[in-house]
Formats: structure tokens, C-alpha cells, sequence
């Protein structure tokens, strides 16, 4: 940050200066006493002192030992030890959302979901959504038994009636979103031949254009492989492949391995060029070297003229299309073609003459067979948005007397009024559903299904590359997973692990591997061989063109988009999604209205205002968000949210799916036109960028370009002197400490803030792991939010953003906001060796162990939060309540089936103590013992911290930095004279925990900054650079 | 000169107090620490099979049916084994009773017949080493002076009498002296009194008893006596408030009555299973476990089924109702234990922590299992790094700065994070 004219700020309210940011500027927990109560006095204190002694006397008073039961086994599972953590490996599957996973179970029970190694796609990545999804297993707002009606009815009773009933109807439809599980598909296959059934597939974020585009344009419906790892220019025009897109752990992680550098001699020095196209700001748009935001109106044209001008380029005919003046378009051409067939153009729009364009770039690229691979298709995706259309329109003519819903319609397709008419036409309505959702609620029975965890099942993510799921734990109610429901209906057995197992030998196995060992590994891989057929463009670029050039605009333009954590709202009463921060807008707990700084001063709105939204006759009203790199006259919303019957924690928000609409027989999830009204104002966002300030500090995240680190790989770092009596000096020349010996391990981290794209996955997982509490809506308001790691995202321009009184100096904030860079930083514990919490503590509760750690011992902790006040990261957290069994804080620690998910070797606070990031101890200390029982020293990666095992670019890297063979002493190694820094290097606190600077692969010219040379001259830690006024 | 003179003498009391008890806390030291040293001395007795490895895998697998001398508890006794059977025989009937049963081998079908046609477990997994390692203890438990052991065991034994009676002198001594230093005082008290002509004519003529109760009425007119006395007792009662304090929590010789009356006495103080045969985890994690009611059953479908105690065990299976024993040791809250470490790693023995289990018929909590009692025995234990490559890097490191052993405390056994998190 120091060593450009960059500024650095985490949101609009701290561009602007807004008076709360800079009244709380210097508060650790802002926001006292939001619920204006009488504060505590004197009295009060000493009456709860009285008491307080009163208790202990009366404690004490008990002298006999309470009689704890402690109850073994009668029959102990051979491979179950209490104590220890059993892993089985699974997959974790909601709709076309499908993982590769390890699950951890401790005695029975799963508590902790981690990465599989051994899959080809995910490499061990896992997403914030699977992690949580452990959580959903110990929903106790999920059914215990099936219903009929409003009443429970036993298995029996409802197959029975069931059976009748299909038997005497005529036409059955099972309406399901992707199935990716090749045995489930063989058993909806029996079923549908048994009872003349029709099997109806939908996406609620449908990608049926992509399918339909590709038949014309290379004559297979399929959604092909992606090889973002082969690609040396990636571009993405509204699609967020890095969040949300067909497959985000897999193509993070082919995103990464064009972005690691290395400063080692011959080490990489060069990176893919990254260009992002989009309407609302996501991670994949933040991670981006060049990103413009478009409306969505416009897309069509963009690949019109880009297609124009890379034909241009390489000597092909052009189509006619409209000019449009889009920045870095031309450049993007410029560097596709330089490519040299190492490219992709990829986007996610449901449109087919927008697919058709991005079939005819890539084709004219010579992408197709490079990084587009038709030989492994995905098996995603596959609903049919006509199809769909069709069966509304089919149910509504009374052609179907049953309909079985494997999904949630009513919810989440916006047909789901025209849906519920047609129900009532039907004979008999069945829902397989975890609980009474939406469409449950109009459908008569329901089959209680189960959670993956507790199935059988398996699913082929990308054709071939299978993997299974086994139970980890026995039904916990009642319930029967879906497969077994339709095959008891079907009748031809219940045994759905026996069917699977057998469809796997018969059909999928092969004799390749084993059973058992499949069962083992959680994957079977046999891929065909890659790049054997390479799809030739033979579509129609003219009509494409055309269509897109039809296309209106007018007004506002609505733009509904998934997010990464809540995505379609399967998950939504999941409260660590819902408490995970949106990456980019940092809202937490329900979905915003985003626009961009001009368009809400146009519309005379700011943020914290309440909009009505009307569109297509619908209205919908939600909180303003002002989102700097918005397009501007675009309003962004995410689906999944608006629930009504999802449970306590999920129905929040609102629900977005009304406002898609069908447009050339697909679904279209952006609409022009959109009338916006102020109805309220002055409401509170519970976002949590502003939480914890740089406090003027610059140089917390570091950055520079390609080209620069090319010629200096510390290009970008930031190296602050101290003034000392014998002139300036580095700052960990001198100390005041002793320091700490080090003489076994010593833990650290490496994190690289280039391979680091937000997606939450840490986040999630370092909840789980360290049985962090979920506060609530208000409580993060308050900012009292508890995660451990924060994923910090600084937006950064050149403006010039110190004038704010004359008219000049608003507009260039206006600018500033306008197309920021976006630099995404895990922060956490950094386990300083100077740390400045440790000298503070009056009751020694906080100290240094002689591995590196900073320690946190809550049984000391007396609260007063000098601690959190002294650190210079601001990554502890304090309990203000007492978060577990507390009526106030109904989420999963406040219910005995909630509970089942929480770590047993990790304390669960109590109020009143600090807490934060304890570099995962319990692991550290399990993995030595591990090593100490066999009688050797620990290898590398045999211990990993929860957020560094499951990371799907490996962003973080965890490891013994006295053990010269580990990964993080091998990096810094090599990048302690390069890209690695220290986070405020300048107050000589010594972290634990190194970062690399962020490399952008932009041009100088691009880089609008200028750069200060980084030798001997540079500035000193405190010498604040005057931003060059702009005339 | 009075004062003077109790000074001098409380001080050299308390010198020779102190002296004598830090002798005896150092003579105490080595003899626990011998004990080790002895048993791996005692170790290669055989030359054909390793002792230790058999005598490990006996009392895991073997010694719950069989004794080592010709006592029958569930099969026979195996004194003598080798030269009733060869060692092909044994080594097929050990991998594989059943397989030698079924061949119609006609000493394996008489004894199958002879024990109630219990079928002895198999042990596909034990190789040679593991064999002749089990047979070579049989052999070392049968000699009859049994060697080593005992005496390294009787070694440890007149190490701690010899330092009781040792005590014992030295305490009577001080008795001795302290008595003699009493009278003496008196005398010279008795003298001075007479030499400064103390005896006024207020105090002549009066009998003993009469001067003694004046003493005393003027003891209790003197204020500074009273307000001493008085402090003495808020002292005393505050100690007495703050110890009952310091106990809030600390259950030491709790012994609650378990559902099932069962005795370590009989089973580890008689029989001599091994802990680890229940109690499976010891060696393998955090918690050493409460076996469940099938490991009982390993011996008891065959051993004592009358037993109105054992029947409980039945009626437990049977109606598939778990056992509820009751914690006999509860760790403090938020503090993490885990047994392998000191076990497997460690080499503890199980009585360090729990007392003499052998002995005791009811469990009880025979250690206070407060934290100080934690951090006191990690300030004393070296740290057993014998022959495990984890700790050498460690000890080298030690060895050089200096000269004592390594004590758990000086690699980092005293840091909150290893048991608080």
C-alpha cells in the first residue's frame, strides 16, 4: 500500500468518511448499547458481587463428587475407539453442487467435513457450502417422520397408499433439479417404466441455454469440460467461475495453478491474464486483472464486438453488430488472439445467442480441444428450461394425476403461482423433502428424506469421474433417503445399498478397482482420455448477432445472481451460510439491493435506504446496498434467500425468483425496466466490512504487476525503516524482547494473497472445526461477530478521496467507487512473537508456548479486553454472551441435536472470555502424538489447520518452519527475499504468519498508479505520501 | 535473651527439618527412577524369543484364559507347554484352532473336548518372533527363581523402607532433643527467676497452683497476649476456609458403588489381565475407555455365569440396555487429557495416576487430579525419549546447555496450550 499512490478503503463508508466510521474509528466493538438500556451502576455491581459470593459459599457448601455416568458400548464397533476420529469419505451433493469429501466422525457421530485427496477434481478443495453442510445434518427443523396431510403417518401405512395411488393414475411426472447421480437416474428410470412416468429436470439456475447453444454450435448438448489450467487469458463475462459457476472448487483451483509464482532463481514468472466482464462485483470479478462492469443488456453486444474484433484480428469475416464502448475490450481481443488457442472466453448467461457468441469466439480462438474439452463433459446442469414450461403448462391442463417432487418448485422456479394452481388438478401430490418446504406444504404426503451423510448414493460430477457416498451416521429420525421411497414405490426392492452397489459392479466399476476400495477412496476415476475430439464451430454467428442486437433496453435493469454462500437457498437454514459474509458486499444474514454510487445518487437513494422494486407486475422491497464496480444502472440481487418455510434461521431476505422470466424458452434472470421507489430509510445493515479499521495504516495488504515483479520480485513490498540513534534501520533490527525460544516446532503459515479468491471455504471451515458460535443478525450489527478468520476485501483507486466539500471532489469519490481493484485478505491470529496481547493481560490468560503459538486459555480469561484493544489486527473476539443454550441465540448450540456437530476437543465458550484463532492446537497436538507414537518426527502436511486442508487454491499453507523440508520453510525460503511480507512490519510484533504479495497481470500503463521505488530511498514507516492532487 | 535464645532454636529446627526432608525427597528420587532400569535388565533371560515382546503380547491376549503356571481359569495352564507339544503343532493351533480341530488331530479334538468345547481365539497375525517371544516369557515365568523381577522390584522396596526408617530415626531424634531443650529451658527459667530476685511477697507464700492461676489471669489482662490470640484464630480460620476452598472440586478417594459390583483386585490384582485388554484405547488416544459388556464376555460366556453380578451383564445384553457405570475420575472442566501420550509415549504406568489398582476392590480416585498435581509431576518426569526419534533433536538440543535430565517442563510441559484449548 505505501509505495503507490493507491488508496485503500473497506467501503463506501469509509471513502466517504461517514460519521459513524469515524466516530467508531477507535473502538474495538463499536455500537454500545444499541437498545438504549439503562447502564450499569454501581449498585448493581455490587449487588451481583453479593451475590456472586453468596454462590461460591454455597458451592462450596458441596463437598460429595457429582455423580457423572459414564456408559460404554454393549457391543463396541470393531473400527469405533472413543476418543479417536474415524474419516470415511463421501460426496457432497445438493442439486448440480457436488464435493468430493472426507467426513469426520467421532464416535458415530459426523463433526467436521474435510477435503478428499484423492479426487482428480477438487485436489481436496472443498466449498464453504460444503462445509456447513454438516450442519444441516443436525437441522432439528427437518422432519421426523413422513406426513400425510398435516400428520405424521408411518412408512408402511404411506407406501401403501402411495402404491394405490400411482397404480390407478395415468400419467406420473417426477419433477427433480440435476440428478448427478447415475444410480438415482436408474432408479427414476424403473420407476418411470413401471408407472409410465415422465422424469421433468429444472435448474433453478438454469444453464439449458448453454446445452441448447452447443447443439447448434457443435451438435452435443452437453456443457463441456474447462480447462481454466491451459488457458493463458481467461475471460469471464458475467460468470462467477470462481464462486459459483458448474464447478468452483475445480476451477479455482485451475485458476490458481495459472497464478502461483515463484521468486525462486528459475522460479514461475508468469501468469495467466485474467479479464472480467460483469454487471454486480463478484470474487471472480475481485480476483480479475482487468475487470469493466457491463450491464446485463449489453453482454450481447460485448461478444458481438469482441467476436468482430478477434475475426479482425486474425484475418476472418465480421458480423454486423452495434458499436459499443466497453473499457479493456479491445486489449482483451488484442491479448485472445496473442494467445495463440490458450484461451477461454466463458460465461453464464441462460441465453443462447449469448452461448452461441462464446461457442463462435472460442471456436475462432481455437479453444475448443485446447481448453474446452468435449470428452469430459459435465454431468451438471442437465434441466430443461422448456421441458419445465411445458409441464407447468401440461399440469395445469390436468394431464398428470401424480407428481412427485424430488425438489422445491414453489419456491425456487418462477412459475411457482401457475405450479401451485395446476397441484390442485392432480390425484395425488408427493414431495421427498427433509422437511415441510414450500412445495411440501401443497403437496399431500411427504417422504421424509434423509442428509446425504446419512445415505447411500453416488454422483459423476464430469463423465467419468465418479464418486460415492456412504452413511457416516444411522438415521437420526424416521426418514428414508428419495432413491429407496421410489423403489419401494417402484417395488422392486428397498435395498437402495444393495442396488448400488450392484449398478456400480454391473455397470460403472468394471473390474477397474473394487468395491471396497472405491468405497475407500469415495472415487472411481476413469476419465476418457482428453482432447480425442475436438468439437468444430458450426453454428450461426449472423442470427446470433442479430439476436443480441435486439435486445432493449430501458431504465434499470435488474440482475439476479447466486452468491457463494447462500446460492440457491437449498442451505438457507444453515446459520453458519447465513452468518458467512457475502466475500464482496460483507452482508451477512440477508440479500441487498446493490447499485452503484451514481445510479443511487440519480435515484436520490443511499445506503440504508428500503427500496420497492417493480418488475413484471411483481414488487419486491429490500435494504440498499451501495456496491462499488456495480454497473451502473443495475441492480444486483441474490437468490436463495426470501424463504418462507425453510426454517428459523432461513427465512430471511427476499425471494428474488419471481422477478426471472422466460425469455426464447429460457429462463432469463435479468429483466429491464424496473421502477424503484424509496420506502424506508434508516435501516442497519449487519455487514461486517467496516468492523475493524487500518486505523491510517498503509501497507496491510501489499500489491504490484506482473512486469514490475518480473524485474524485482520484491516489487510491491512495502520495507519501513524506524529512526533510531544511529539513523533509520529495518524495524526487527532492535527489540525490547528477549524473544521466545524455538527449539522443536515453530508454526506458521504462508498465505498468497494472489492464489486467495474469497470463496468463505476457510471461514466455514475454521467455524466448524473450532465450534464458533452463530450471533445473529443483530449481534453482527453490533459488530460482535465471532469467526476466527475474517476474510478482509479492500477496494482500492486513485482517486483523490481527501476532498469531500466541493463539487470536484464528490464526483472523483463517485469514480473512485466506480471501477475499484478489489484485494481479498485472510486475516486471523497472527501469533505474533512480540505479541502485544500477551503483555497486557493482567491474569497471564494469553502467553507464548515455545512452538510459536499464541495461546489462549479461557479458563483464565477474565474479560477485560485489554487484549483485543492491544492487538494491532484485531482478530480477537469477545463473548459478550453466552452463546450455547440461550434462547436469545436460537441457533444450533441452543438445541441438544444442534450440539452433536460441535468439536469434543475444542472448548465451547462461555461468556465473558476472548477468544480467536489458536492455529487449529487441537490438530498440532494430535499430529505430534500421532508422530511421537510412532517413534518418528512429524511429516509435513500430516498436520494441517482447518483452513489450510480444505483450501481449493491452497492459498494457505500451513506447516513447521523449523523443519527445513516442510512447504512453508521451502517457500519462504525462497520468497523471504522476495514476495513474502509481514503484515505491519513497521511495530516489530514478528508474526507467525507470512503473506506474498498480491502480482496483478495488468500493463503499467493500466496500473493507473504510480510506483515508488522500493530501494534505499524509500519512505519511512510513518511518513504519510501526500495523494497527488487531480485537477 | 529468652527470645533471643527461642529464635536460635526454632531456626536450627527448622534447618534440620528441612535438611532431612530434602534428603529423604532425594534418596526417594532414584529409587523410583530404578525401577525401569531394572526390568529392562531382566529382559534377555531367553535367547531363542524376546521376553519383553512376549511378555506384552501374553498379558494382551493370552493371560485373560490361561495362566502361566498349571492353574486352569478358562483353558489350561501352559507350564511346561513345549515339552507337552512341539513347536509346529503350536504354532498351527495358535494361527488357527479351529483349522487343527477340523483336521481330527487327536490331542487338539481331547482338548477341545476337556475344556466344554470352548474354542480357544485365533491369532492368524502371530508370526515366529511373536511365538517363540511368548513362549520364551512362559518359560522365564516358570524359572524357578524368578530372577530378576522380583529382586529389581525388592530393590525399589528397600529403597523406600530404607528411606521410612531413616525418617522415623531422624523425627525421634528431634523428639529427643526438642524434649531435652524443653527441660532445659525450664531450668534456666526456673534459675533466672531465682537469681533476679523475683519472688515478691505477693507472690511468696502462695502454693504453685495459686501463682499459676495468677499467671494465667494476668496472660488474659495483657492485650497484646489477647489480640494475638485472636489474630491466631483468624489466621487459623482463614487457612481453614481457604483450604476447604482449594478442595471445592478436588474428590480424591472418591469411591461411588458401580451398578455391577466388579473387582480390580481380582481381575488386575489376581489374575493379572493386562489394562489395555478392557480398557482398549490406553494406548490409543485420548480416552483409555470403559470396555463395553462384549469384552466381558470374551471370558464370561465361559467363566462364573452363576454370579448374580455377571448375570447383569446378560440381562444387559439381552435387553440391549447399556451399562451405566459411574465416573470415578473426572478431569476439571475445560482441561484436555489424553492418555496415549502418557502411556504409550510417556511409558507411565497406569498406578502412577491411579493408584494401586490391584488392591482395590471399589475404584476409587486415589489422586487429587488438580492442576498442581498435573504441573508438579510434569516438573519432576524426564521425559521418556528412549529409542522414539521425536524427542532426539530435542534432547541433543537439551544435553547441550545442560546437564540433568529432561523434564517434561522443559519442553514445554508447563504451557496452557497443551492441555487448555
Amino acid at each position: 500500500m505505501e509505495n503507490t499512490k493507491k488508496r485503500y478503503w473497506k467501503g463506501i463508508e469509509e471513502l466517504k468518511n461517514d460519521i459513524n466510521v469515524v466516530k467508531n474509528a477507535d473502538r474495538e466493538f463499536n455500537i454500545d448499547n444499541m437498545e438504549g438500556g439503562e447502564p450499569t451502576h454501581r449498585r448493581d455491581f455490587l449487588k451481583v458481587l453479593g451475590f456472586g459470593m453468596a454462590a461460591v459459599t454455597l458451592a462450596s457448601c458441596d463437598v460429595g463428587a457429582p455423580v457423572r455416568k459414564t456408559i460404554p458400548y454393549l457391543n463396541k464397533p470393531l473400527d469405533v475407539e472413543p476418543g479417536i476420529a474415524n474419516y470415511y469419505s463421501s460426496t457432497f451433493v445438493d442439486g448440480s453442487d457436488v464435493c468430493s469429501v472426507l467426513v469426520k466422525t467421532r464416535e458415530g457421530r459426523p463433526v467436521k467435513i474435510e477435503g478428499n485427496k484423492l479426487s482428480g477434481i477438487t485436489g481436496g478443495g472443498t466449498s464453504a457450502r460444503a462445509q456447513a453442510s454438516v450442519l444441516s445434518l443436525y437441522d432439528n427443523e427437518k422432519l421426523k417422520t413422513p406426513v400425510k396431510g398435516e400428520k405424521a403417518i408411518d412408512w408402511k401405512s404411506l407406501d401403501k397408499e402411495i402404491k394405490a395411488a400411482l397404480s390407478s393414475s395415468k400419467n406420473v411426472a417426477i419433477v427433480s433439479n440435476t440428478i448427478t447421480s447415475p444410480t438415482a437416474k436408474a432408479v427414476i428410470a424403473d420407476f418411470t417404466a413401471k408407472y409410465a412416468g415422465k422424469h421433468i429436470t429444472y435448474d433453478a439456475n438454469s444453464m439449458s441455454a448453454i446445452r441448447e447453444a452447443n447443439e447448434t454450435s457443435f451438435g452435443s448438448a452437453v456443457i463441456p469440460g474447462y480447462r481454466f489450467d491451459k488457458a493463458e487469458v481467461i475471460v469471464g463475462i458475467n460468470c462467477d467461475f470462481l464462486g459459483t459457476w458448474i464447478s468452483p472448487v475445480e476451477f479455482s483451483k485451475q485458476w490458481a495453478t495459472t497464478r502461483r509464482l515463484s521468486s525462486a532463481k528459475d522460479g514461475r514468472r508468469s501468469m495467466s491474464r485474467h479479464y472480467q466482464f460483469e454487471t454486480g462485483m463478484t470474487i471472480t470479478g475481485a480476483a480479475a486483472d482487468y475487470r469493466s462492469s457491463v450491464k446485463p443488456s449489453q453482454e450481447g453486444l460485448l461478444l458481438a464486438n469482441l467476436y468482430n474484433m478477434v475475426a479482425k484480428k486474425m484475418g476472418g469475416t465480421t458480423i454486423s453488430a452495434a458499436k459499443i464502448e466497453i473499457a479493456y475490450l479491445d486489449k482483451c481481443a488484442t491479448d485472445l488472439v496473442a494467445a495463440n488457442g490458450k484461451a477461454i472466453v466463458v460465461s453464464a448467461t441462460n441465453n443462447v445467442a449469448i452461448q452461441n457468441l462464446v461457442n463462435a469466439i472460442n471456436g475462432l480462438l481455437g479453444s475448443v480441444g485446447s481448453t474446452i474439452d468435449f470428452t469430459t463433459p459435465y454431468m451438471i446442469g442437465e434441466g430443461n428450461d422448456t421441458e419445465m414450461n411445458r409441464f407447468v403448462t401440461d399440469l395445469n391442463g390436468g394431464i398428470y394425476d401424480a407428481v412427485i417432487f424430488m425438489s422445491n418448485p414453489i419456491y425456487d422456479h418462477p412459475e411457482s403461482s401457475k405450479i401451485a394452481q395446476g397441484l390442485k388438478k392432480t390425484k395425488v401430490s408427493i414431495s421427498l423433502s427433509d422437511r415441510i418446504n414450500e412445495t411440501a406444504a401443497l403437496c399431500q404426503y411427504t417422504a421424509a428424506t434423509s442428509h446425504y451423510l446419512e445415505n447411500w448414493g453416488d454422483a459423476e460430477l464430469k463423465k467419468g469421474y465418479y464418486s460415492l457416498i456412504q452413511p457416516t451416521i444411522t438415521h437420526i429420525y424416521d426418514t428414508r433417503q428419495a432413491e429407496a421411497s421410489l423403489l419401494t414405490w417402484t417395488g422392486v426392492s428397498d435395498d437402495y445399498q444393495a442396488y448400488l452397489k450392484k449398478n456400480w459392479n454391473s455397470n460403472i466399476l468394471n473390474g477397474g478397482k473394487s468395491w471396497v476400495q472405491s468405497l475407500h477412496d469415495g472415487v472411481y476415476e476413469a476419465a476418457p482420455s482428453e482432447g480425442s475430439s475436438s468439437a468444430v464451430f458450426t453454428g450461426n454467428v449472423s442470427s446470433a448477432a442479430a439476436a443480441v442486437g435486439a435486445v432493449k433496453s430501458d431504465g434499470i435493469e435488474l440482475h439476479v445472481f447466486e452468491n457463494v454462500t447462500i446460492g440457491t437457498g437449498s442451505q438457507a437454514n444453515n446459520p453458519w451460510l447465513q452468518e458467512t459474509p457475502d466475500p464482496i458486499s460483507k452482508v451477512t444474514w440477508e440479500n441487498t439491493a446493490a447499485i452503484s454510487q451514481i445510479t443511487a445518487n440519480k435515484l436520490e437513494i443511499a445506503q440504508g435506504d428500503i427500496i420497492k422494486i417493480t418488475l413484471q407486475g411483481a414488487e419486491i422491497e429490500l435494504p440498499v446496498m451501495v456496491q462499488p464496480g456495480q454497473a451502473h444502472d443495475t441492480i444486483s440481487v441474490a437468490l436463495g434467500y426470501g424463504r418462507t418455510a425453510a426454517g428459523k434461521a432461513g427465512n430471511v431476505g427476499v425471494n428474488v425468483f419471481p422477478m426471472v422470466s422466460t425469455v426464447n424458452g429460457n429462463l432469463s434472470y435479468w429483466k429491464t425496466g424496473a421502477k424503484v421507489t424509496k420506502t424506508n430509510s434508516g435501516y442497519t445493515l449487519a455487514q461486517t466490512q467496516t468492523h475493524e479499521t487500518v486505523m491510517g495504516r498503509q501497507a496491510v495488504v501489499q500489491e504490484s504487476i506482473l512486469s514490475e515483479y518480473v524485474k524485482n520480485v520484491q516489487a510491491g513490498r512495502f520495507m519501513p525503516k524506524i529512526a533510531t540513534s544511529e539513523g533509520p534501520t529495518r524495524p526487527y533490527s532492535i527489540s525490547l524482547w528477549n524473544g521466545h525460544d524455538k527449539k522443536n516446532h515453530s508454526w506458521g503459515m504462508v498465505i498468497d494473497l494472489n492464489t486467495c479468491t474469497g470463496c468463505s471455504n476457510c471461514l466455514v471451515s475454521c467455524q466448524s472445526e473450532n465450534n464458533v458460535a452463530v450471533v445473529g443478525k443483530k449481534e453482527v450489527a453490533r459488530a460482535r461477530e465471532m469467526h476466527w478468520i475474517r476474510l478482509d476485501r479492500y477496494y482500492s483507486s486513485d482517486a483523490d478521496i481527501t476532498d469531500t466539500w466541493s463539487v470536484g471532489g464528490l464526483s472523483a469519490m463517485e469514480q473512485a467507487s466506480d471501477s475499484p481493484e478489489v484485494v481479498i485478505q485472510p486475516m486471523m491470529c497472527q501469533h505474533c512473537s512480540n505479541a502485544p496481547c500477551e503483555t497486557v493481560c493482567p491474569v497471564l490468560a494469553t502467553t507464548h508456548s515455545s512452538e510459536g503459538l499464541n495461546q489462549m486459555t479461557y479458563n483464565r480469561c477474565i474479560g477485560t479486553r485489554y487484549c483485543a484493544n492491544n492487538c494491532p489486527y484485531k482478530v480477537r473476539r469477545f463473548n459478550w454472551w453466552k452463546y450455547f443454550e440461550n434462547d436469545e441465540f436460537d441457533f444450533n448450540m441452543n438445541n441438544e441435536l444442534g450440539r452433536m456437530v460441535l468439536n469434543p476437543d475444542v472448548t465451547v465458550r462461555s461468556r465473558g472470555v476472548i477468544e480467536k484463532c489458536s492455529m487449529c492446537v487441537q490438530r498440532i497436538q494430535l499430529g505430534k502424538l500421532e508422530a511421537k507414537k510412532e517413534r518418528r518426527r512429524p511429516v509435513d502436511g500430516e498436520i494441517e489447520t482447518a483452513c489450510s486442508q480444505s483450501c481449493p487454491t491452497g492459498a494457505i499453507t500451513f506447516g513447521d518452519m523449523l523443519d527445513p523440508e516442510s512447504r512453508v520453510s521451502q517457500m519462504l525460503e525462497v520468497e523471504r527475499e522476495g514476495r513474502a511480507f509481514h503484515v505491519l512490519e513497521e511495530i516489530n510484533v514478528q508474526p507467525q504468519l507470512n503473506y506474498l504479495t498480491k502480482i496483478r497481470n495488468k500493463d503499467k500503463a493500466d496500473a493507473k498508479w504510480q510506483f515508488v521505488h522500493t530501494d534505499e530511498g524509500n519512505a519511512g514507516a510513518h511518513k504519510d505520501e501526500e495523494p497527488k492532487a487531480h485537477s | 535473651m529468652y527470645l533471643k535464645i527461642q529464635k536460635s532454636l526454632f531456626r536450627t529446627l527448622f534447618v534440620v527439618f528441612f535438611v532431612t526432608a530434602t534428603a529423604v525427597a532425594q534418596d526417594a528420587a532414584p529409587a523410583v527412577d530404578a525401577a525401569p532400569v531394572a526390568v529392562e535388565a531382566a529382559a534377555p533371560a531367553d535367547s531363542d524369543g524376546d521376553v519383553v515382546l512376549g511378555e506384552k503380547l501374553y498379558k494382551n491376549n493370552c493371560a485373560q484364559c490361561h495362566a502361566t503356571d498349571n492353574a486352569v481359569v478358562v483353558g489350561p495352564g501352559l507350564k511346561g507347554i513345549q515339552e507337552r507339544r512341539d513347536y509346529p503343532w503350536l504354532k498351527k493351533w495358535i494361527n488357527n484352532p479351529n483349522a487343527v480341530i477340523a483336521s481330527g488331530d487327536d490331542y487338539a479334538v481331547k482338548l477341545y473336548e476337556k475344556y466344554n468345547k470352548a474354542q480357544m481365539t485365533a491369532f492368524p497375525s502371530f508370526g515366529d518372533a511373536e511365538i517363540k517371544g511368548i513362549l520364551a516369557y512362559i518359560n522365564a515365568a516358570n524359572v524357578p527363581v524368578v530372577a530378576a523381577v522380583p529382586v529389581a522390584g525388592a530393590a525399589v522396596a528397600t529403597g523406600e523402607t530404607g528411606g521410612g526408617q531413616f525418617f522415623n530415626v531422624v523425627l525421634i531424634a528431634l523428639l529427643a532433643i526438642m524434649a531435652l531443650v524443653l527441660v532445659a529451658l525450664l531450668a534456666i527459667i526456673q534459675l533466672l527467676t531465682k537469681l533476679a530476685g523475683a519472688e515478691t511477697p505477693e507472690t511468696t507464700g502462695m502454693s504453685i497452683s495459686e501463682r499459676f492461676k495468677a499467671n494465667l489471669k494476668g496472660l488474659v489482662a495483657n492485650k497484646t497476649i489477647r489480640s494475638a490470640v485472636i489474630w491466631m484464630f483468624i489466621l487459623l480460620a482463614t487457612k481453614a476456609s481457604l483450604d476447604g476452598l482449594y478442595g471445592i472440586g478436588v474428590h480424591q478417594g472418591y469411591a461411588p458403588e458401580q451398578p455391577i459390583a466388579f473387582s480390580h483386585k481380582l481381575h488386575v490384582g489376581e489374575y493379572e489381565i493386562n489394562c489395555a485388554y478392557c480398557h482398549t484405547g490406553v494406548y490409543k488416544g485420548k480416552q483409555a475407555g470403559i470396555p463395553s459388556a462384549n469384552i466381558c464376555m470374551n471370558c464370561h460366556n465361559m467363566v462364573k455365569r452363576e454370579s448374580p453380578e455377571i448375570q447383569k451383564i446378560y440381562t444387559a445384553l439381552e435387553n440391549d440396555q447399556p451399562i451405566e457405570w459411574i465416573r470415578v475420575h473426572n478431569l476439571p472442566d475445560l482441561a484436555y487429557f489424553n492418555h496415549a501420550q502418557h502411556t504409550n509415549v510417556g511409558g507411565l504406568d497406569c498406578t502412577n495416576c491411579h493408584g494401586e489398582i490391584p488392591t482395590m476392590e471399589v475404584v476409587q480416585q486415589a489422586k487429587s487430579l488438580t492442576m498442581g498435581w498435573c504441573i508438579d509431576c510434569h516438573r519432576q518426569t524426564n521425559v521418556n525419549g528412549k529409542d522414539n526419534a521425536y524427542y532426539d533433536q530435542l534432547m541433543e538440543a537439551h544435553y547441550k546447555t545442560s546437564e540433568g535430565p529432561m523434564k517434561v517442563e522443559d519442553i514445554g510441559g508447563l504451557e496452557c496450550a497443551r492441555c487448555h484449548y
